[in-house]
């Protein structure tokens, strides 16, 4: 009884009909329409998108304008793919466009002495950050907004100190192993497409049919449910951020060897579109539901957009996030309405 | 210890008073046993020198009002929280739980008060959380997990979706699917908190079956609920507490009901004889002839059925009911905060709008709510800003708070209630609990209201402000203010009120006035939980099949 | 029910340095102090005039836009769009100049208020956590504002305009002195008017507020609009010291610099509590660390790597306190 805060005062109980089978009622029926939307609804925009202008603009529907488009898109995908399953445990980690420039200049600067180090490099490093700001969060409590707020400052600063305040910039050693790993292809489609489709696979694999998935997902939809249940969370946060730390050192390693440099001035702001997408592909910022699929379309709709705005030529390149930006908006407010009255009380 | 006077109901009072091995089960018997058990908080025990014993194949009932520690022994036994001192043993063997998991591990399975499920994921996923069958390449078999719980639910006659995600399932079906997650752990103890307060009287059958089964399988089953006839039912014995004390424990065959309602709700004799009478005047007040509030028929789905009331200015008006029956939601209800599918409030003869707090403050209502630390003082604030904050707007010039007025505003209360703080700017986090609950007053009575409706004023208060706090009841009363007052302490309520309206599931269950008002009139109403046939029940009569 | 201390530790002045409430009360001013006498001993023309005079001028939009980004938290929210919203000011700026300066700047202050006005409607009225809210302006902000200029760099030529960012009165540069007003009008607002503690009760105990009746909506849209009313006024005065309109680079990494003031001048992320004058104090202590390390041919990591050790240090501090 001492549960009735006034914020969940004006919803009622759902009607039940459950116990027996009954036939779909109309307001099932648009439920289930809602739950396909919010799950599927990136997925048939972009196919919309892609289809209209195929038949609009004949330089978008060719292989090499795809190939170009997935490469691009791949990177973001990876930090994504971390930024997913972050935000599907309640959480948010904004230091991952600051530690994917870092795993860049690293990779670039490992590289010298083979692929491994190359990757190896980054991957410890943006890890161990991965791990501060799981610390942090799970251990120390602290918000992971502000926690990754400072890791981003920091690794930002870490990636000036070791370029010599940016002075500096490390090159990838022409047609070394990795190199061929950012700009290889493999039946037309670069190695980071191929890479970014493997992580996601696997990915996948993790959110759904491990027990680790399963309780990213009780974390993120009721932290004290999960505490109650024996869930691990604190060594559940602790490790998704850790994943998220490796994933975008590793795209930043990936991007580097495309780049074959280590470039100090990208991945200001992914996080932001690293979350952009997330949420576009349908997962809840305030965690619990999502799905990494979604992510992937999500990320492929911006990188979409992004093309065609280029496609068209005569528009101003600023479009893109202006349509992100009212796509975030939709999109929120509609899983915001979406989501009302179908929570516990 | 002597008889109590003040509760005659109640000749047993503490545990001095019991013969320890006639109640207490033989520890060979005992599959979990708490023993001399104590919890504090800060600023408050929790629990002090509990103990008692769960026998294997027993269904044993914990009763007890709020804040008699029933949830913090329960989070003690499932590991939530470590006890400061005292032992738990389970099979005889001391263990200790830093973790719920380790607790579950030992075979003890909780369903808590609120569901504690995940909304969001399937029905099968929420069941196997933690522990989903792996196939062999250690991924989770998805089909056995389906088969599984289908298998699981069938048994308990429930035919649910596994798939479903568990939000689009109605509060009774989560409640079975907590169960099904508790016992399908091999538990030895299965606790139950509250478990049927939102089922249908369809789904209490089904979960009674599932209780009889698992007492046929030797489980041990705590069952904590308010509904008496729920307890006499199914439970073999019961344990009661009291302001985080024991109070008893026994067999329930035999046990009067105003018996055990008195052991839960009666007043410690060595306390009662400390601090005399309450502060309340016992006396009537004078009341006006015509109501300043009225309600009628107050409707709201699974927590109010047809509720009726009048407050007159001038009278103490008590809203008697164990936990649960509604009494809290009645007044948040009066005070616009909780929602209405039906019903009317007038007040001074002008019919209530549902325009929220804010409209019910601007007609004169003011709710001094239950919980004082989420719902009323902001702790950030100093005692003066706490005091003012609702009637800030009438203490301002152009939106410019004004000083001088709110000194004088703050001042008069804080010497009429005799708030005790370094001054009116410390931070009310600071202050004691019973000052606390002065403030709060004070921020409500500063408004002026014409109703002034409080919600259990003195729990959780020491002993003297709770006099101070009664005492300004009866005053308020005196000075024709229209008091509604909704207490667990029966004493506080015999003395206080002129007439009390007893709830009981969400309904009226009678009205005392003048003479009635003693106390064993109000245990017989409360006590006096007739079964409710499944057929009458108002809420299965609104299922058209 | 034990009586907590009265009064918290008073008694022996030792036995505060070990308080952590004493950290986010007085840190922040501390830590300034420390950071002036150590430029004091050790940095040479430190503590001149026109250094002084130059670290105000740059810290000023910063200030400007920390006290609304304070208020925001006050009230257990965040705005990540402020960076956004000077962009669109600085890009609104010189396509309305033509009409004169005045309808230039209301303009440009109308744009803050709109952006505002959506943060807080969909924060308070749709229900929206204020990250995500505040998330979509700020990745379409910045697009908007680049597409009304063209993408291109304009150069201000408007004299009325170009003296607020390089006039003085009585010495004092009049960005400092527009930041020391409205830190001092936030102070009054916040301490002395009704809305000003209303957002206190509103971020301190949600719940309580609502059962108090307080207009907790409008409160909650009120104060979005403030942060971008300055955010917008921060934009503007940056474009008149920068002397052109620049919406690709004005504002960006603002929200964090503006986070970075608040939180580190002691205010709770978790709300109910506004502090106003240990903002400012947050802002120029950002500042001044900035300055003395650059001052020590310290490069730019350094003091980045310092702020995050100085944001989790905040963070920390107010947890335990918190926690207790």
């Amino acid at each position: 009884m001492n549960e009735t805060t006034p914020a969940a005062v004006a919803q009622a109980p759902a009607p039940s009909g459950e116990g027996a089978p009954r036939p779909a009622a109309g307001s099932g029926a648009a439920r289930r329409l809602a739950g396909l939307l919010q799950r599927q609804g990136v997925l048939a925009v972009l196919l919309t998108v892609v289809i209209v202008a195929s038949f609009v603009y004949p330089t978008f529907a060719t292989l090499d304008n795809a190939r170009g488009v997935t490469v691009q898109a791949s990177f973001l995908a990876v930090v994504a793919l971390g930024m997913t399953l972050v935000v599907i445990s309640g959480g948010i980690d904004l230091s991952v466009g600051s530690v994917f420039a870092l795993g860049g200049v690293l990779a670039a600067w490992a590289s010298q002495w083979g692929l491994l180090p190359a990757l190896l490099v980054p991957l410890a490093v943006c890890g161990a950050i991965g791990l501060l700001n799981g610390f942090l969060i799970a251990r120390a409590g602290m918000a992971p907004f502000i926690v990754t707020l400072a890791t981003l400052l920091a690794a930002r600063g870490m990636l000036l100190a070791f370029t010599d305040e940016g002075a500096t910039t490390y090159l990838v050693p022409k047609g070394s192993a990795f190199a061929e790993l950012g700009q290889g292809s493999v039946g037309g489609f670069g190695h980071p497409v191929l890479v970014a489709l493997a992580l996601f696979g696997a990915g996948g694999l993790l959110l759904q049919r491990t027990s680790f998935g399963q309780t990213l997902f009780a974390v993120g939809g009721s932290s004290d449910a999960a505490t109650l249940m024996g869930l691990p969370v604190a060594r559940t946060k602790l490790l998704v951020y850790t994943l998220s730390g490796l994933l975008a050192g590793l795209a930043g390693a990936l991007n580097a060897a495309r780049l074959s440099s280590g470039v100090t001035i990208v991945g200001v702001g992914m996080e932001l579109d690293a979350i952009s997408a997330v949420v576009i592909g349908g997962t809840l910022l305030v965690g619990g539901a999502g799905s990494v699929g979604g992510t992937l379309w999500g990320v492929l709709l911006l990188a979409v957009i992004q093309n065609l705005i280029n496609q068209i030529g005569s528009l101003n390149s600023s479009y893109q996030s202006v349509v992100s930006g009212g796509f975030l908006i939709v999109v929120v407010v509609a899983q915001r309405f979406l989501a009302r009255g179908r929570r516990t009380t | 210890m002597a008889p109590s006077e003040a509760v005659p109901h109640a000749p047993a009072q503490g545990r001095t008073a019991r013969p320890e091995g006639v109640t207490a089960p033989p520890t060979g018997d005992a599959v979990l046993e708490a023993r001399s058990v104590s919890k504090r908080f800060p600023g408050v025990v929790a629990l002090d020198d509990v103990s008692f014993a769960l026998r294997a194949g027993e269904t044993h009932a914990l009763v007890g009002e709020n804040g008699a520690g029933k949830s913090t022994l329960i989070k003690t036994l499932t590991g939530v929280h470590r006890p400061d001192g005292g032992e738990l043993r389970l099979a005889g063997r001391p263990v200790s739980f830093a973790r719920p998991a380790e607790a579950q591990r030992a075979g003890i399975s909780t369903i808590h008060q609120e569901v504690n499920l995940v909304p969001l994921m399937s029905v099968a996923r929420n069941v196997f959380l933690g522990r989903e069958p792996r196939n062999r390449l250690g991924l989770i078999d998805f089909a056995r997990m389906h088969r599984e719980t289908t298998e699981l639910l069938d048994g308990f006659g429930l035919r649910v979706d596994p798939r479903k995600p568990l939000h689009t399932l109605g509060i009774g079906t989560r409640q079975m699917v907590a169960l099904a997650r508790a016992v399908s752990v091999d538990a030895q103890v299965v606790i139950m908190d509250e478990p049927t307060s939102s089922l249908e009287p369809r789904e209490v059958e089904t979960l009674f079956r599932v209780i009889g089964s698992l007492r046929g399988q030797g489980v041990a089953v705590l069952y904590v609920s308010h509904r008496m006839d729920e307890l006499y039912r199914i439970c073999d014995r019961v344990t009661v507490l009291r302001d985080g004390r024991h109070i008893h424990t026994g067999d329930l065959a035999g046990l009067a009901r105003t018996r055990l309602v008195s052991m839960m709700l009666g007043r410690d004799l060595s306390e009662a004889r400390r601090t005399g009478p309450t502060g309340l005047g016992g006396a009537e007040h004078h009341t006006a002839r015509t109501p300043v509030l009225t309600a009628t028929g107050l409707d709201r789905r699974h927590q109010l059925h047809d509720v009726s009331l009048s407050l007159y200015g001038g009278e103490v008006l008590g809203l008697g009911g164990l936990l649960g029956s509604g009494r809290s939601e009645t007044a948040k209800a009066l005070a616009g905060v909780l929602g209405l599918d039906s019903g009317d409030i007038t007040v001074g003869g002008r019919k209530l709008r549902r325009t929220g707090p804010a409209g019910a403050i601007r007609a004169g209502i003011s709710l001094l709510p239950e919980d004082r630390k989420a719902e009323g003082i902001v702790p950030g604030l100093s005692v003066r800003e706490n005091i003012v904050l609702a009637a800030m707007p009438r203490l301002s010039r152009f939106g410019v708070v004004s000083r001088r007025k709110q000194d004088r505003v703050v001042d008069i209360f804080m010497r009429r209630l005799r708030i005790k703080a370094a001054s009116p700017e410390q931070k009310v986090g600071e202050l004691s609990g019973g000052n606390q609950q002065k403030v709060l007053l004070a921020r409500w009575l500063c408004l002026e209201p014409k109703v002034l409706l409080l919600d259990e004023p003195t729990r959780g208060i020491d002993v003297g402000a709770k006099a101070e706090v009664q005492g300004l009841i009866d005053e308020l009363a005196r000075e024709g203010l229209a008091v509604l007052l909704i207490s667990s302490d029966i004493e506080e309520l015999i003395e206080g009120a002129d007439r009390i309206v007893v709830l009981r599931g969400g309904s009226v269950a009678g009205e005392l006035a003048g003479d009635t008002v003693t106390e064993s009139h109000l245990l017989d109403v409360l006590a006096d939980h007739s079964p409710v046939p499944a057929g009458t029940d108002p809420a299965a009569q609104e299922d058209p099949r | 029910m034990t009586t907590r201390a009265a009064l918290p530790v008073r008694a022996r002045p030792l036995a505060r340095l070990r308080d952590p409430a004493w950290y986010q009360e007085y840190g922040v001013y501390v830590a300034v102090a420390a950071v002036l006498l150590f430029n004091a001993l050790f940095t040479e023309h430190f503590l001149t005039a026109g250094n002084l005079r130059t670290q105000l001028v740059q810290v000023a939009p910063v200030v400007i836009v920390a006290l609304g980004m304070a208020l925001v938290i006050g009230t257990e929210g965040v705005d990540l769009s402020v960076g956004s919203t000077m962009a669109l000011a600085t890009a609104l700026l010189p396509l309305y100049l033509g009409y004169g300066l005045l309808p230039a700047l209301a303009v440009a202050l109308l744009a803050g208020a709109v952006v505002g006005a959506v943060n807080g409607t969909l924060v308070s009225v749709v229900g929206l956590q204020p990250i995500v809210a505040t998330l979509a302006l700020f990745v379409g902000g910045r697009g908007l504002a680049l597409v009304m200029a063209d993408g291109r760099l304009k150069q201000i030529v408007n004299p009325g305009l170009l003296s607020l960012g390089t006039g003085s009165f009585l010495g004092i540069p009049l960005v400092v002195l527009i930041a020391a007003v409205l830190s001092v009008a936030v102070t009054l607002l916040v301490r002395r008017t009704t809305f000003g503690r209303q957002i206190v009760a509103v971020g301190g105990n949600r719940s309580a507020a609502v059962l108090a009746g307080l207009p907790v909506r409008r409160v909650l849209i009120g104060v979005y609009v403030i942060c971008g009313v300055l955010a917008a006024l921060a934009g503007v005065l940056a474009t008149a010291r920068l002397t052109a309109s620049d919406p690709s680079s004005l504002g960006t990494l603002m929200e964090l610099s503006a986070i970075t003031a608040v939180v580190v001048g002691g205010t709770p992320l978790d709300g109910g509590s506004v502090r106003v004058l240990g903002t400012v104090a947050g802002a120029l202590l950002m500042q001044l660390l900035r300055a003395t390390l650059v001052k020590h041919d310290l490069p730019d990591s350094t003091a980045q790597i310092a702020q995050a050790a100085i944001i989790i240090a905040a963070v920390y501090v107010a947890r335990e306190r918190r926690s207790r």
